[in-house]
């Protein structure tokens, strides 16, 4: 199998999918001739062309508001925001007409489309280029929200997102574009949306991760393994919406700890629903108060570096935060 | 960092302890958890653990010294390591002036307000089992998911027990005709009335070898026999007028009973015997007749919520009962498996104090030594004693459903219940023990 890193992986999906199906079309800004700001879209334009590989204005909402159009009348766009900091003005068409399209119609009209966006910080990008927006859509019944840890969940997991009825929130850990790379089998495969994966085997704590931080977190696991001995199942949980409770709750009985790692600012983020789940559903499981790891509560992830990696949970943290609950 | 070794709380109202032994001497290498000394309390001897490895670096209290819990007892370090003559003591009271122990009031150890996590209690619930005997890992001595699976991963491989003390010969007074007991207690005084200042009183209550006296060989009492006899004498003599009624209980269905369930309760790692019977028995009928579960006090009967059965278990020394609490929530199984934790740390003296409070009623079972029925004796503050005496086949007339009687040959057993007269007369005794009978001849 080959190995490649996540943006190859992306492109890949992307690659197969225009081949695959003359419906699937891609738009958003410098996505055409300059293969996107990240070069996930490099090659395509020469090879699919102009009508297909379309430049957007600067304008989020417009780009949204295309790809609904277009998936209405039976196209599968995907639609790159350049960074997942600007889906900010395309939240009304996001959360008030994609998510709502099908319902308000009675059934008659759905969104298949796919938004790609970049996220998370780590990157020197300052406040503008680092933010995790997950936890604005995982509120919003009507949408699914994906964001990918490997090469080969990506390409999986892309494909499920374009050939996907809703629309769909395809967030990308844009630190581990060509930092995380992995084997990733040639042709058409994809990764069902709504299961987590089990990303290794440990009977001491449950911790909960995706994106960059599953990734981080297995490195943490395996440092407290070696030098600890605390096995740590960890739980990449690569679909937010809907949230795999199965994969999620099994892993929790079996440990009885949990630690949740985000790299959003702690308050009211994406961990949060977890940490109600399992003590909804798992409290005559549980061993421990249930952990959060995440940002501080701070407007924005600072530019200074320093601060930045103040800001941001890496595997130390987390593997602080493994012994901790460890050995509560 | 050197680590204090403290006199811990060894039960709910045991405030005191004596030092009886010193396991590790200061130089000497111990590792965390490693017991470091023996101590004494009123009925219960234990060990206590070291709290760290390393080395002892003091000892503060000598062997034989009584102190209070929350003492300082010694100081576990690394070789080399200073020694703070006052480890966290309040200025005055840092040293006794003549270089004695030195006393640290320092608080409880942190365990003492022990909460558990929902698993833990759902676990403990599940197998039955009381948390304060598991040893915690986690943070501040908390038991953990894990401390209780490693518990039970203990328990469901024990060691073929040897037959339980109440199930061998007693030798204890409470089996004896109480007139044999109060002839040579009565006697005695007289005997050694002559010359009382003649024989020195024995200064500490530890075993002692036996010395020759004018009258005879003057064997020392031990701590727990000197303590029954307080008991004894009090109960019988200053406080409850005692009384008692025997039945007679056909045990053939219980026994068969047991014979089925012997083996299925084994493979479950449980130990049946013929005592869970006997107090299940009871609790059914200390439910039925609460006023025989009781306490008499000036100002009324005091009856708890609970059956908790103290069962008497012969010691070589002695006589002791550890008490089986909340037994009316206790299933068979339940039952069984504390008689046998009981009788098992009973024997081994790894009771805890706690283990011997709270009772409210009591049985004995003589019959192991053979005795058909006996009278034994009230354990204040309680009301009422069962006595249950040796299942034996007898010949007896029972009759079938036309009414035609006929002699049989069936395991026969005679209970006896002794009460307080104050607190019931005879035909409450009686109810109770027709329960009592009825539950064992039903079982089912």
């Amino acid at each position: 199998m080959p190995e490649m890193t996540l943006i190859d992986a992306l492109r890949e999906a992307m690659d197969e999918e225009l081949a695959r199906d003359p419906r699937v079309f891609i738009t958003g800004e410098d996505v055409g001739k300059r293969g996107g700001v990240f070069r996930a879209t490099m090659g395509l334009y020469e090879k699919y062309g102009e009508k297909r590989i379309i430049d957007s204005p600067l304008a989020e909402l417009s780009i949204v508001a295309i790809g609904i159009g277009a998936a209405c009348a039976g196209l599968l766009p995907i639609c790159e925001i350049q960074f997942a900091d600007f889906i900010h003005p395309a939240f009304n068409q996001i959360v008030n007409e994609a998510a709502k399209m099908y319902y308000r119609s009675g059934g008659t009209w759905n969104v298949p489309m796919t938004i790609r966006a970049p996220y998370g910080g780590g990157i020197g990008g300052g406040l503008y280029h680092s933010q995790s927006v997950e936890a604005f859509f995982t509120h919003v019944p009507g949408l699914k929200v994906v964001i990918p840890s490997t090469p080969h969940d990506a390409k999986g997991l892309l494909k499920s997102a374009v050939r996907d009825p809703n629309p769909v929130l395809f967030f990308e850990p844009k630190k581990g574009y060509r930092s995380i790379k992995g084997e990733v089998p040639a042709g058409d495969y994809t990764v069902p949306l709504g299961k987590a994966r089990h990303a290794r085997e440990g009977s001491d704590l449950s911790v909960y991760a995706y994106g960059m931080m599953a990734h981080y977190a297995v490195q943490a696991a395996e440092q407290v393994a070696r030098e600890d001995g605390i096995q740590c199942d960890v739980i990449d949980l690569r679909t937010l919406l809907p949230v795999d409770k199965e994969s999620i709750l099994a892993s929790f009985k079996k440990t009885g700890k949990a630690l949740i790692v985000y790299e959003d600012n702690l308050t009211m983020g994406y961990g949060a629903e977890i940490a109600a789940i399992l003590s909804g559903e798992g409290f005559e499981y549980m061993d421990a108060p249930i952990r959060r790891l995440g940002a501080p509560d701070v407007p924005a992830v600072p530019f200074s570096h320093p601060l930045q990696e103040a800001f941001m949970p890496n595997p130390h943290k987390i593997a602080t935060a493994m012994r901790d609950l460890a050995a509560y | 960092m050197p680590t204090n070794v403290i006199m811990p709380q060894l039960g709910e109202s045991v405030v005191e302890g004596t030092l009886s032994r010193w396991l590790k001497q200061v130089g000497e290498r111990v590792e965390e958890f490693e017991p470091i000394a023996e101590v004494t309390t009123d009925k219960v001897d234990t060990e206590i653990p070291a709290p760290a490895s390393g080395v002892v670096l003091a000892i503060h209290v000598a062997e034989g010294e009584t102190v209070e819990r929350g003492t300082l007892l010694a100081v576990i370090g690394q070789p080399n390591e200073q020694v703070a003559t006052a480890p966290s003591a309040p200025p005055a009271q840092a040293h006794a002036a003549n270089g004695q122990s030195v006393v640290v009031a320092a608080t409880p150890p942190q365990a003492a307000a022990q909460r558990y996590s929902p698993v833990v209690a759902r676990m403990a619930a599940e197998h039955n089992l009381d948390l304060a005997r598991i040893h915690g890992t986690g943070l501040g001595g908390r038991v953990t998911k894990k401390d209780v699976e490693a518990y039970l991963a203990a328990q469901t491989s024990p060691p073929a027990a040897p037959l339980a003390p109440w199930e061998q010969p007693g030798g204890g007074d409470l089996f004896k005709p109480t007139d044999e007991i109060y002839a040579a207690a009565n006697a005695k005084p007289v005997a050694a009335a002559p010359q009382p200042s003649a024989v020195p009183r024995p200064a500490a209550p530890q075993s002692l070898p036996p010395s020759t006296a004018p009258d005879g060989t003057l064997v020392p009492h031990s701590a727990i026999r000197r303590s029954i006899a307080k008991h004894m004498v009090e109960s019988k003599l200053h406080t409850a007028p005692h009384v008692t009624t025997v039945f007679e209980v056909d045990m053939a269905r219980t026994m068969a009973h047991w014979k089925a369930n012997e083996a299925p309760f084994a493979a479950q790692g449980v130990r049946l015997t013929l005592t869970a019977y006997f107090v299940a028995a009871v609790v059914r009928a200390a439910q039925a007749q609460p006023t025989l579960n009781s306490r008499w006090t000036d100002d009324g009967l005091l009856i708890p919520p609970s059956v908790n059965v103290g069962m008497a278990v012969a010691l070589q020394d002695g006589l002791i009962v550890p008490v089986i609490k909340n037994a009316q929530d206790l299933n068979l199984v339940g039952l069984a498996r504390q008689v046998t934790d009981l009788a098992t740390r009973a024997r081994a003296k790894q009771l805890k104090p706690d283990d011997l409070q709270g009772g409210t009623i009591t049985l004995t079972n003589h019959g192991v030594s053979g005795s058909l029925f006996a009278t034994p004796i009230i354990n204040q503050p309680q009301s009422a004693i069962v006595g249950v005496g040796a299942v034996t086949k007898r010949p007896v007339v029972i009759t079938d459903a036309d009414g035609n009687d006929m002699l049989a040959i069936r395991p026969m057993l005679y209970a006896t219940l002794t009460f307080d007269h104050r607190v019931a007369d005879g035909a409450l005794g009686d109810a109770f023990m027709r329960v009592f009978k009825d539950t064992l001849e039903n079982w089912s």
